[in-house]
């Protein structure tokens, strides 16, 4: 495989959903391919840093609001 | 909005779709929703504080006003409370929740009329996720990335850096956003991401793979 083709496989490989024979073909090429090694590592960052993006305090006046109607489900249940 | 939750008026649009139920729990025991049913204030307030990031990032997918998605979170979790007594853990909590807030962030877009901007309408998203011109006639790197090995994770994990991937998300088209945020931001599993949006698995990867290259290249001019 080039390394144009295996750029294109990486979502497929870090979710596990490459076939047993292409992802034999996706490791030997990655093991001996420090672009597609680096490319890899960037895309696992890439990952972390989207889910780095969560982070974000309740609003207070949301927080109450969402506070009481718990405690009225509380009450009702 | 508390009114709503005892009332007997619908919070649903009419035609509502269905909510998407295939996925059975792989874990008997869910944390969030024995944290929801233990009744629990303390537990509660946690779980919404979790889920407030990925449920805002989620909602501002379809409604790009902060302050209707603060509402499309408050109505999701008025009717997660309304409803929980006919949920039937076939998908966990967590996906069972992010389904009624695509649900009603999906109407709320309805009823406001979003019309959709010319460039989101003709945006393409097909094409390779790497520029060619990075490649050589033989379809090696030309030009090889970097591992981001020497940059200082506190610059990596710097403030900077996060809002330049939020933007990036931001940037991205409406379809590859909501899986990259369900997926990477919420931290659900393909299966669950299928379900919820009724794709099918291998358009969800392309999705995300694009998305997810999108965000690379948006570090990468960043960071180096």
């Amino acid at each position: 495989m080039t390394c144009k083709e295996i750029v294109e496989l990486m979502t497929d490989y870090l979710d596990g959903s490459l076939s047993p024979s292409r992802r034999a073909k996706f490791e030997q090429h990655i093991s001996g391919c420090d672009g597609c090694g680096a490319y890899l590592t960037q895309l696992k960052t890439a990952r972390m840093l989207i889910g780095r993006t969560a982070a974000e305090p309740v609003p207070e006046p949301l927080r109450a609001e969402l506070m009481n109607a718990f405690r009225f489900w509380k009450a009702a249940s | 909005m508390s009114v709503l939750l005892f009332s007997h008026q619908t919070p649903w649009p009419e035609n509502r779709p269905t909510y998407p139920d295939p996925r059975v729990v792989r874990d008997p025991i869910d944390p969030d929703l024995e944290a929801l049913r233990s009744a629990d204030e303390a537990a509660f307030e946690a779980l919404i504080n979790r889920l407030h990031g990925p449920m805002m990032r989620l909602a501002m997918t379809y409604l790009r006003d902060r302050a209707a998605a603060e509402d499309a979170v408050q109505e999701a979790w008025l009717t997660c409370l309304k409803t929980l007594d006919r949920f039937e853990g076939r998908s966990t909590f967590k996906t069972w929740i992010f389904g009624i807030l695509l649900n009603v962030a999906r109407a709320r877009r309805r009823k406001e009329s979003r019309i959709l901007t010319f460039t989101s309408l003709f945006r393409r998203d097909g094409g390779p996720t790497v520029d060619p011109s990075r490649f050589g006639a033989d379809r090696m790197w030309s030009s090889p990335p970097d591992s981001w090995t020497n940059v200082p994770e506190s610059r990596l994990l710097g403030r900077e850096t996060i809002d330049r991937v939020r933007a990036a998300i931001d940037d991205l088209s409406p379809k590859q956003r909501e899986v990259v945020i369900l997926r990477d931001v919420a931290g659900l599993d393909a299966d669950e991401v299928c379900g919820l949006l009724s794709i099918s698995p291998a358009n969800q990867r392309v999705r995300l793979h694009r998305g997810r290259a999108s965000v690379r290249k948006s570090l990468e001019d960043y960071l180096t």
